[in-house]
């Protein structure tokens, strides 16, 4: 049981932003700037959760620096047109060095340990942030299929033009999705740094961004084969922790390697599929 | 005219940074021109931190320019240089005259090898070269992680590197006391050899349209996958480079701290370049300059050279965004809608 409860904490960072990403991308946007998100979400949830000594908050603040990089990238991939990929690296480049820079002037390059006060767990291991994940990726997924607003939301990312003709606004919706994509991903590193590891390090997310981006394109862009995705490369990244004690007959770098390498193998066994949203990653400008 | 507009936008976007982190601004600025551009030490470094970033940027701009969003510099930067120090380590005793055209040459092959893993991944599998890329970085951090333990630890494996190069094969030292060295020329060549390539073959033709409208290249029946395919492995191939030149000339060991993130910081310096080669090579030395200034910043202040993201960053987000108000500016009289 603890194991299910283990594997589960671990894939939760992952799940949280690759949930928050297909909802993104199934309104066309791909947020290459994901890691970065997360990364700031770490930052900012320890450094709020530390002096104010309350985790909530510092969660909470974790999904506002998400949004805050949300919003930065919105303004040039959705205002400005411009090219995501693009945008999204730039995005990620600044979440680098500004936690990096900002977490040395506070606490210089000693790397000695900070410990901040971490979210409360339930017996069991279980706590809010798992529960309120899975009914959030939940409510994402139901919101998607059966509502009004997931139909035009969808239809955003499938053939944009269209949405506009039946009265949508494009930029508004792809806006709705592409924050709700980067709270989450504010949580994701939020809850890495507060629910898991208890403090930050300079580039902590270690790719889990760009593995969560992996994760929605193996999940085939539902929301719940996405959920089930990361909980098989969350299991992977438990492994590199529990197993490897156990079993040194894999050097640990293999271990490390693992959730990277599964990923990998399991995109190119996928293979191409027609399920992308076909306006993924495409520029729409809006007619004035 | 671009060079200066671009030159005291970089120091404004350099002292904004420095004020947003509540430094002093005229000392830090002083110190970054200081190790920069002093001309005992600070020019040589500029140019030795310029040379792998240039030739990783240059990687960078063929496969963008193509169309293939090659992310994953850093990890054929590092199976590069991985690759060199395999082939060092199976030179032996061969003349010094073989070992720096084996290992570059070493490098180049492993770093197209590791890009074109993506590449094939991408045109059979459909698999995003965006997630490829990246995950191949991981991998390729662990990949040396295990092989300066294992396979290639040095003789006494006492500690995490692999054996140093013998003096006579590393790339010569050019200004005593530095570590520039003749590695900054093949960076040199390669913006060259690359430009005409992009500019001037017929295959550099094929490759700028399959980037421009892969549509287009497809009705024009040209070789797409192939073009794509090529573009990818030259930019694999030219980031390997990076890792074996960094490798023979700087370090002459390989551990784990062995890139500094060249691969990825290379990125800005393509797109702050234009993707134009040429271009590409003037933006290495401004960030090669970057680079060099703000490792002597680590005297003042912790921050050091992770200020280099933040200005990338910055630049690129105002360089994008100038771009789209020019055309704002520029579309109502070109198309009326």
């Amino acid at each position: 049981m603890t194991e299910v409860v283990d594997i589960l904490r671990f894939a939760a960072p992952i799940g949280l932003a690759a949930t928050g990403e297909t909802i993104g991308q199934k309104a066309g946007v791909l947020n290459v700037g994901l890691e970065g998100m997360m990364l700031a979400g770490s930052y900012a949830a320890v450094i709020a959760s530390g002096a104010s000594g309350n985790p909530w908050l510092g969660f909470g603040a974790g999904m506002v620096a998400g949004a805050a990089l949300g919003l930065v990238q919105a303004l040039f991939t959705l205002k400005l047109a411009a090219d995501q990929v693009v945008a999204g690296t730039a995005v990620n480049l600044l979440a680098m060095g500004l936690t990096s820079a900002l977490f040395r002037l506070q606490f210089g390059t000693s790397g000695k340990l900070l410990s901040v006060p971490t979210l409360p767990k339930f017996a069991g291991g279980l706590d809010l942030v798992l529960i309120g994940g899975l009914l959030a990726a939940a409510a994402g997924a139901w919101v998607l299929a059966k509502t009004k607003f997931g139909l035009a939301l969808r239809a955003c990312g499938e053939y944009p033009s269209a949405a506009q003709a039946a009265g949508f606004s494009v930029t508004k919706i792809r806006l709705i999705a592409a924050l709700a994509g980067a709270i989450a991903a504010g949580a994701a590193g939020a809850y890495l740094s507060l629910g898991i590891s208890g403090s930050f390090a300079e580039n902590m997310t270690a790719g889990r961004g760009f593995i969560a981006l992996a994760m929605v394109t193996f999940g085939r862009w539902r929301p719940v084969w996405v959920a089930v995705a990361t909980l098989f490369v969350g299991a992977a990244d438990w492994a590199q922790f529990s197993v490897w004690a156990q079993n040194p007959a894999l050097p640990p770098q293999a271990w490390r390697a693992l959730p990277y390498v599964l990923a990998l193998v399991v995109l190119v066994c996928a293979g191409r599929g027609v399920a992308a949203p076909a306006a993924l990653a495409a520029p729409f400008q809006e007619e004035a | 005219m671009r060079f200066v507009l671009s030159s005291i936008g970089m120091v404004l976007i350099l002292a904004l940074t420095f004020a947003a982190f509540g430094l002093d601004v005229g000392k830090s600025l002083a110190l970054v021109a200081q190790g920069a551009f002093d001309p005992a030490y600070g020019w040589p470094t500029t140019l030795t931190r310029a040379t792998p970033l240039c030739l990783t940027a240059l990687g960078v701009a063929v496969a963008w320019r193509a169309g293939t969003y090659n992310i994953g510099g850093e990890g054929q930067y590092l199976v590069g240089a991985l690759a060199a120090a395999a082939c060092a380590a199976g030179l032996g005793g061969a003349s010094p005259a073989l070992w720096a055209p084996v290992l570059l040459l070493g490098g180049v092959a492993g770093g197209a090898a590791w890009a074109s893993l993506a590449t094939w991944a991408w045109l059979k599998r459909g698999v995003q070269l965006v997630v490829s890329t990246i995950l191949l970085n991981f991998i390729a951090v662990e990949l040396v992680a295990f092989t300066v333990r294992g396979p290639l630890q040095e003789p006494t494996h006492a500690r995490p590197m692999t054996a140093a190069l013998p003096n006579s094969a590393m790339l010569l030292q050019l200004v005593r006391g530095t570590s520039l060295h003749t590695g900054v020329f093949v960076a040199l060549v390669a913006v060259v050899a690359v430009w005409v390539f992009v500019a001037y073959t017929r295959q550099g033709l094929v490759l700028r349209i399959v980037g421009a409208n892969p549509r287009l290249a497809r009705t024009e029946r040209l070789p797409v996958s192939k073009s794509q395919f090529l573009a990818m492995a030259i930019s694999g191939g030219l980031c390997g480079l990076a890792g074996a030149v960094e490798f023979s000339g700087v370090t002459g060991r390989l551990s784990d701290g062995f890139s500094q993130n060249w691969g990825f910081l290379a990125i800005p310096v393509a797109l702050l370049g234009g993707l134009e080669p040429l271009w590409v090579g003037v933006s290495a030395l401004y960030f090669g300059a970057l680079f060099a200034g703000t490792e002597n910043l680590t005297r003042y202040t912790p921050i050091g050279n992770t200020v280099v993201p933040v200005v990338q960053a910055t630049a690129v987000l105002a360089f994008l965004g100038l771009g789209k108000l020019m055309q704002r500016i520029r579309r109502p009289v070109e198309e009326p809608a």
